[in-house]
């Protein structure tokens, strides 16, 4: 039979195989393992069954830890159970792994291998993460391409169950988990023949069950420890033949065959290379190419880590080798080479000392692609090429470029190998919102599955939410398609651009090959587009001989009331010019694809799409190339002139995608960056910006509160400064004059190329013009006409000095919305529902503050390169910050809190014994300071400056160690900031315990209630009736109270916030919050895209949600005790509105209507009852009287 | 008593038809409609832009999440294929017809021709039999004349009519210069029956807020005077079928429809507010008058006051609005 070809991508292989041979599945999301939970949930929420014709249990836990347990439970008592996980996760589940493999339990782990944290987070791929876990008793099997995910999930899953020793079994993050290829489709019967049910049932039969009852999990003594540790000794000496057993039976029965390690080379080869993963895909080609050139050399592909066979790998070794090469794609600094290397050394130098091989060949270790580094054929040729050498360096690099410790090895650029002929190479430029990279997957699949095309896709993304820039690259040929690397210089020979601005932001056509065709999205008109171009895309575009053609995709999409979705259009215009396969038989599986995916939900948009494609092909032209250039059109500066050096070198690089090409010497050696880089990040993302009518303005300042970005700030200042103004810079004197000296001017001033062009400022904007409702204070406008004007006004307007902190009023709204944002510019989503609360944050606090930032979106628009957008004022303080983990936040945080408090006691321990020499009053002045106040703290600085002038003076050490910590001495303010999933589910241990702690922190929840930044998976915020990613049928149960939780400790301060709701209760909450010398918790309701709404709206859902009772506001201040009053202050009345008006206005409530209509009506009703019955509880705990029981009124008394 | 009634051609057992609403949403509810001696039942409506919405609305929220992050391509899950707006209408369709013996008017609200030509078929094909068309449609540009805006209703109907063999039923607004006009143009054009009037949900001003308020106001019995001096002035003058619609919460508020000349009388807010057991109180009540009165059928009375039958024609006319005037007292009850 012939198999089905499918055209998936590595997760959704590896998910396949796990759902279709597991009953039990737990699952916790991580990048980039997640979509494999998602498959397995989504699959099984639609009844989709298993070999054993039952639908498997998927359950989601509160981390990957607890999914470890979960599993080994499960296993224990008698399930078929998997989980999918990568780096920190996996790390998270070892102590578990230890247990399982202990325990002799046969079951797959899949991993998406992934970078862990280390001088930094990165979410793509290496084998960092799988090689933690060598010492654990897994077996580590190693697949290297999407075909390899599948047919090595089913090969694990049956060795498994054969050998008793669980399977780690892994695949690269990204360039296998999310690559998109042709493969060859395993059947149901071909899984069936390979599972043995005996074993199946062998396994049950080890259950725990109180029928046959047994102990396992015992304590052992020295007396029995050792040998317990030894006794397994005999399974994992079989497994190599169990597993070499059941490849070989896959071969039988698929045609597919593998081994333990296979070779591919010369058979005389006297150089090799060994290495496991993705990269095996550019090695091969690189060797059949360089072999075909007449070289010896070879490769040695390692597909079972652990256990380790030695003799599966000196069979595999041609005798003639002379020099070995051993690719780690993993860093274990301090050691003498890195796991892959120690092990191939150790093996062939065993075999030499025991006289099974004769000679002992040079072997040399080097690392390769650590975080998705990109590893060419090139790459390996540089590798033999070294190992041709006489002496050829040890423990080097290949693909960067160390100038520190002169590890790397050169290679050539240039390299083509000769699997590259007949494969056709296309790169696609696209916004991520625009639907590029749908269309590609789409394409990919039409391509794969209607024609005998092999076919490749691999999708670039970005690390911005907000205006995030997509690059696929596609291939197609008559072979599979092994080149697991980027299509780079002079490659691709058809490039298309799907956003005309692209043009002058990155050079893509440096990527085009002689002759290619390049397709450009424009509005131009054909006769005046040659001349719309930059002058280097002209000069490529005449070197290269281009074929260019032109569409106006956005006219096309407008016309046909398709909004600014292009996908589609711009998909048919590929198919058209390149023919990959016949234009007709194109259109109309295009047109099946849009039919597929609409279902019947949208029979209009059908006609819609249909239309535009039909007048995609309608509007597509070819323009003539002139031979000579006619524009005089530059590739802007990547930053402006005056940024600092480091930005000029290092940041810009990184934000002009030229990252690979930095050396070592760029990076600093411990992770650590400088603030204030957003800022030279100029995206231009805006359409519309704010203007500002200031005859209308109130000065209220809720407008720059509402910024998620930080892109409208007030400034007030002197009026003399405004003399130099230009022309167009708006400014009046301010309203509310007595808080302000006379004189002085106030300016709303919008940065324009910062600006995102969300309009929540316009929206949360309460003054309309009496005369014309339609004008408010703040209008939206088209940028193009104000651009200039803004940016020369935005730069005076940066230059203005800001006003006196200590003279502010920080408690109205419009005194702390003059404080400086020290958070900028973020790459958070446009009109992002979080970013307000950290920006306001820093306003109020942000000159003493300290932010453990637990991973998640906060951390990702907070740290993640090029830029970051904590910023320091211009004394140069700032927010001092720092990711530790996801699940550690809260301790890490604490952590914080005991260092500045340790280290503020022992300054005043020391300046007690100082006293004498720097002078009483300035001690007791230092020691007696309140730092209440913006004033106090302000004095305090002043007289630690001093005190640090007087200790130069002194001699002493106890002086120089307190010149080290004098500056603990001013109130620091310590922020634990997360998100819903680190704070209610996998961080939540560590929240409770420092809440418990009694430390003086403050714990920032940004409660979008799912996991936002790996996709929206469900939480224990998620509320009753949603729809998420885990509870594809609405969430069962009701979300978790953590507000409540907290306020039972009765010491901890917290407030439950929504700005889009009560804006002046959110200031006071955070104020508050920060005074309190004690652990405080702010709950702030954060709009998310994930709930399917428009974030345009962001301000109305916050409003809706506290209106219908679904987000209660409050303050539970426990200083009000001592007061007599009752701590918990209700800020939002009685539900005004039906829960269900709230709800429905959310996609992710809407959905379930259409989806299980039942469940939604079930959900909705106890929903609207959980809600008005929580107001009730909450309003009763408001009015309860405080202390304790008067006597004679307990009924207990005399 | 015999209080059959012909209505859209078909012959129904009495002229209590409850109108859209979402008492049909639920089979149950309808099943108790007609236990309690529902004659027919008009469909809760489907709204053009209802579908328009969901259609534009999934497909943003549910088919184009993707923001190209790195860590996340979509954000709810899309992976359900689910029923529309308007399957999930067709399915209510076939679901009330297998339950119900009273005929099922399916209503369909728009303004366009071209969304609901389709539609129109579908729901004649789910079984419909008839179908009531209420084109809801706000004159709001001045400078649209008066019969440009007939026209759209007429170009409506005559679109819809070549689509669909079932009886259609329009329901009108009263905002017409001529309404027994515009009834004889649309009845030209080929509709079955008229029902007069709908409302137009009027929107509010929330001082406070200073910002419109959208809410729903319930009928007064006060309503049905409009219907009622309407279906008087049209009764013999036109040959489609009459109904009256609009603030009928009793059996007198029907007699005095079905004396004007009506065919059939609709009740929706009464429903709601009373549950469907009101219907079987109004048809004993009705049953009660008409023994009390010496009639056995309908059309022993339907029609005796209407304006071809009355002595002094003018009362449905300006002398009406005098009368009136002289006799204006505020309203007792909870309408006031």
């Amino acid at each position: 039979m012939i198999p089905t070809q499918i055209t998936i991508d590595g997760n959704e292989a590896a998910a396949r195989i796990a759902h279709l041979t597991n009953e039990v599945i737990a699952i916790y999301p991580i990048t980039p393992a997640s979509p494999m939970g998602e498959w397995a949930d989504d699959w099984s929420a639609t009844g989709v069954r298993n070999l054993w014709d039952t639908v498997p249990q998927v359950i989601e836990m509160q981390s990957e830890a607890g999914a470890a347990g979960a599993i080994h439970g499960a296993l224990q008592a008698g399930a078929l159970a998997t989980s999918f996980t990568a780096s920190q996760g996996l790390l998270l589940m070892i102590p578990n792994m230890y247990k399982i493999a202990g325990e002799l339990t046969p079951t797959v782990l899949h991993v998406a291998a992934r970078s862990l944290a280390v001088q930094a987070l990165s979410i793509f791929g290496d084998h960092s993460d799988v090689m933690a876990c060598r010492a654990t008793g897994y077996a580590m099997l190693c697949s290297a391409s999407v075909q390899e995910v599948q047919d090595f999930a089913l090969i694990a899953q049956a060795a498994t169950l054969a050998a008793r020793i669980p399977f780690l079994h892994f695949f690269d993050g990204f360039r296998t988990s999310h690559e998109v290829d042709k493969i060859s489709q395993i059947d149901a019967d071909t899984v069936r023949a390979l599972i043995d049910e005996d074993l199946v049932i062998a396994h049950r039969l080890r259950a725990l069950t109180p029928d046959r009852p047994v102990l396992r999990g015992s304590s052992q003594n020295p007396d029995a420890y050792f040998q317990g540790r030894e006794s397994v000794n005999n399974y994992y000496a079989k497994l190599p033949a169990i597993l070499e057993g059941v490849m070989q039976r896959f071969g039988e029965l698929t045609g597919r065959r593998y081994g333990v390690f296979e070779y591919l080379g010369a058979s005389d080869a006297e150089r090799v290379v060994v290495l496991m993963g993705s990269g095996i895909g550019a090695a091969e080609e690189a060797v059949e190419t360089l072999v075909a050139r007449g070289e010896r050399v070879g490769l040695v592909k390692v597909r079972l880590y652990r256990p380790f066979s030695p003799a599966h790998l000196l069979a595999a070794l041609p005798g003639s080798v002379r020099a070995v090469a051993v690719l780690d794609r993993t860093k274990e600094p301090g050691a003498d080479g890195e796991p892959l290397y120690k092990d191939v050394l150790g093996a062939l130098a065993q075999a030499h000392a025991d006289g099974e091989r004769a000679q002992m060949p040079r072997v040399i270790g080097g690392r390769f692609g650590l975080s998705s580094k990109e590893f060419t054929p090139g790459m390996v040729a540089g590798v033999y090429a070294e190992l041709a050498r006489d002496r050829p360096k040890n423990h080097f690099t290949i693909g960067i470029h160390d100038d520190v410790s002169h590890t790397s090895l050169d290679w050539d650029q240039g390299f083509t190998p000769d699997a590259a002929q007949g494969v056709t190479r296309c790169l696609f430029y696209g916004l991520g919102s625009d639907g590029t990279v749908s269309a590609n997957k789409n394409s990919i699949k039409i391509i794969g599955e209607s024609t005998e095309l092999q076919v490749q896709g691999y999708f670039q993304y970005d690390s911005k939410k907000a205006g995030a820039v997509t690059v696929s690259h596609l291939r197609f040929g008559d072979q599979p398609i092994r080149s697991t690397y980027l299509i780079g210089k002079d490659e691709a020979q058809f490039v298309a651009c799907h956003q005309p601005n692209f043009l002058t932001r990155y050079a893509m056509l440096a990527n085009a090959a002689q002759g290619a065709t390049f397709l450009l999205n424009s509005p131009v008109s054909a006769d005046a587009l040659w001349d719309s171009l930059p002058r280097s895309v002209q000069q490529q575009m005449i070197d290269k001989r281009l074929k260019f053609y032109a569409i106006d995709a956005y006219g096309i999409a407008q016309r046909t009331d398709m909004g600014r979705r292009i996908n589609t259009i711009m998909q048919a215009c590929f198919f058209a010019i390149t023919r990959v396969i016949d234009p007709q038989l194109a259109m109309q599986a295009i047109k099946a694809m849009v039919e597929k995916t609409y279902g019947k939900k949208g029979r209009r948009l059908l006609q819609r799409n249909f239309a535009a494609i039909d007048q995609a092909l309608a509007g597509l032209h070819e323009v003539a190339v002139p031979a000579r250039l006619t524009s005089n059109i530059e590739m802007p500066p990547v930053v402006a002139a005056n940024a600092p050096d480091f930005v000029q070198t290092v940041t810009a690089t990184l934000i002009a995608g030229r990252g690979d090409s930095l050396p070592v010497s760029a990076m600093s050696a411990d992770g650590t960056w400088p603030l204030g880089t957003a800022a030279y990040e100029k995206r231009q993302l805006a359409l519309e910006i704010p203007h500002w009518e200031i005859d209308l303005c109130t000065h209220c300042g809720k407008c720059p509160l509402a910024c998620p970005h930080a892109a409208i700030r007030s400034k007030v200042f002197d009026e003399g400064l405004a003399a130099n103004a230009p022309a167009g810079f708006l400014h009046t004197a301010v309203k509310g004059g007595k808080d302000f000296p006379p004189g002085t001017r106030i300016s709303y001033q919008v940065a324009p190329d910062d600006c995102t062009g969300c309009g929540q400022c316009v929206e949360i904007c309460p003054i309309r013009d009496k005369k014309d409702p339609q004008r408010k204070a703040l209008n939206m406008v088209p940028i193009e006409a104000r651009r200039a004007v803004e940016q020369a006004n935005w730069d005076f307007f940066l230059g203005l000095p800001e006003f006196d902190r200590t003279r502010l009023k920080e408690t109205t709204l419009k005194g702390a919305m003059i404080m400086q944002p020290l958070f900028e510019f973020s790459g958070a989503c446009v009109g992002c529902g979080e970013t307000p609360y950290i920006k306001l944050a820093t306003q109020l606090f942000g000159d003493r503050m300290l932010i453990a930032n637990a991973t998640g979106c906060s951390s990702i628009y907070g740290g993640n390169l090029p830029t970051t957008p904590y910023t320091t004022n211009p004394e140069g303080r700032g927010p001092a910050w720092n990711n530790s983990l996801f699940e550690d936040n809260a301790e890490f945080g604490l952590g914080m809190r005991i260092a500045i408090d340790k280290q503020a006691e022992h300054a005043r321990e020391l300046l007690g014994e100082l006293a004498g020499e720097i002078g009483e009053p300035l001690v007791d002045a230092i020691l007696s300071a309140e730092q209440h106040s913006e004033a106090e703290i302000f004095e305090q600085r002043a007289r630690v400056d001093e005190l640090n002038k007087k200790l130069a003076g002194i001699d002493r050490l106890a002086a120089k160690t307190l010149g080290g910590i004098a500056g603990y001495l001013v109130k620091k303010s310590v922020w634990l900031i997360g998100g819903d999933g680190w704070a209610y589910d996998i961080g939540y241990g560590g929240v409770d315990h420092v809440l418990a702690s009694g430390r003086n922190v403050n714990i920032l929840v940004l409660d979008t209630e799912v996991y936002s930044n790996t996709g929206g998976q469900t939480s224990k915020a998620t509320p009753l009736g949603a729809v998420a990613k885990f509870s594809a049928g609405g969430k069962p149960v009701v979300k978790k109270d953590l507000a409540m939780m907290a306020m039972a400790y009765g010491n901890v301060y917290v407030a439950q916030v929504a700005y889009g709701a009560k804006d002046v209760q959110v200031l006071r909450a955070f104020l508050e919050a920060e005074s309190y010398d004690g652990p405080s918790l702010i709950i702030a309701y954060s709009p998310c895209i994930a709930h399917g709404i428009d974030l345009a709206n962001n301000l109305r859902q916050q409003d809706l949600a506290v209106n219908a009772g679904h987000w209660g506001l409050f303050r539970y201040d426990p200083r009000k005790v001592a007061e007599g009053e009752n701590p918990l202050h209700l800020d939002s009345k009685e539900p005004s509105i039906p829960y269900r008006d709230f709800a429905m206005t959310e996609t992710r409530f809407a959905v379930l209507e259409r989806t299980h209509p039942d469940a939604a009506h079930r959900f909705m009703q106890a929903a609207q009852h959980q809600t008005r019955a929580k107001f009730h509880l909450y309003e009763q705990l408001a009015k309860l009287a405080v202390g304790e029981t008067p006597v004679g009124e307990s009924g207990n008394e005399p | 008593m015999n209080m059959t009634t012909r209505w859209l051609g078909m012959e129904l057992k009495n002229p209590f038809v409850p109108s859209a609403s979402p008492l049909s949403r639920s089979l149950d509810a309808a099943k108790q409609l007609e236990d309690a001696g529902a004659g027919a039942i008009v469909m809760y409506s489907l709204f053009e832009e209802a579908v328009q919405a969901e259609e534009e609305g999934m497909t943003r929220f549910l088919h184009h999440q993707e923001t190209g992050h790195a860590e996340a391509d979509s954000y709810l899950p899309s992976n359900q294929d689910f029923p529309g707006e308007l399957d999930r209408y067709l399915e209510q369709i076939a679901a009330l017809k297998a339950t119900l013996d009273i005929p099922v008017v399916a209503s369909l609200n728009g303004v366009t021709a071209s969304g609901w030509m389709t539609h129109a078929k579908e729901v004649t094909d789910a079984g419909a039999d008839a179908l009531e068309l209420n084109a809801y449609y706000v004159a709001g540009d001045v400078w649209e004349e008066g019969h440009y805006v007939e026209q759209r209703y007429i170009t409506l109907l005559k679109e819809l009519r070549e689509h669909v063999a079932i009886p259609i039923n329009m329901k009108l607004s009263p905002f017409f210069s001529s309404i027994g006009n515009m009834v004889k143009k649309l009845e030209a054009a080929g509709v079955s029956g008229v029902s007069l009037f709908n409302r137009f949900y009027q929107p509010d001003i929330d001082v406070d807020g200073m910002r419109l308020r959208h809410a729903l106001t319930p009928t007064r019995p006060s309503d049905a005077l409009l219907s009622m001096r309407w279906i008087a002035i049209l009764r013999g003058r036109v040959d489609c079928s009459l109904g009256a619609t609009g603030g009928v919460y009793s059996a007198e508020d029907a007699i005095k429809l079905l004396l004007a000349g009506t065919d059939v009388v609709h009740l929706c807010h009464a429903l709601l507010q009373h549950g469907p057991q009101l219907l079987a109180k109004v048809i004993a009540d009705l049953a009660a008058w008409m023994e009390h009165q010496g009639f056995e059928s309908l059309n022993d009375f339907r029609g005796h006051l209407s304006q071809a039958s009355v002595l002094d024609p003018s009362d449905y006319e300006r002398l009406n609005y005098i009368r009136v005037l002289s006799s204006y007292s505020s309203p007792d009850g909870v309408w006031r």
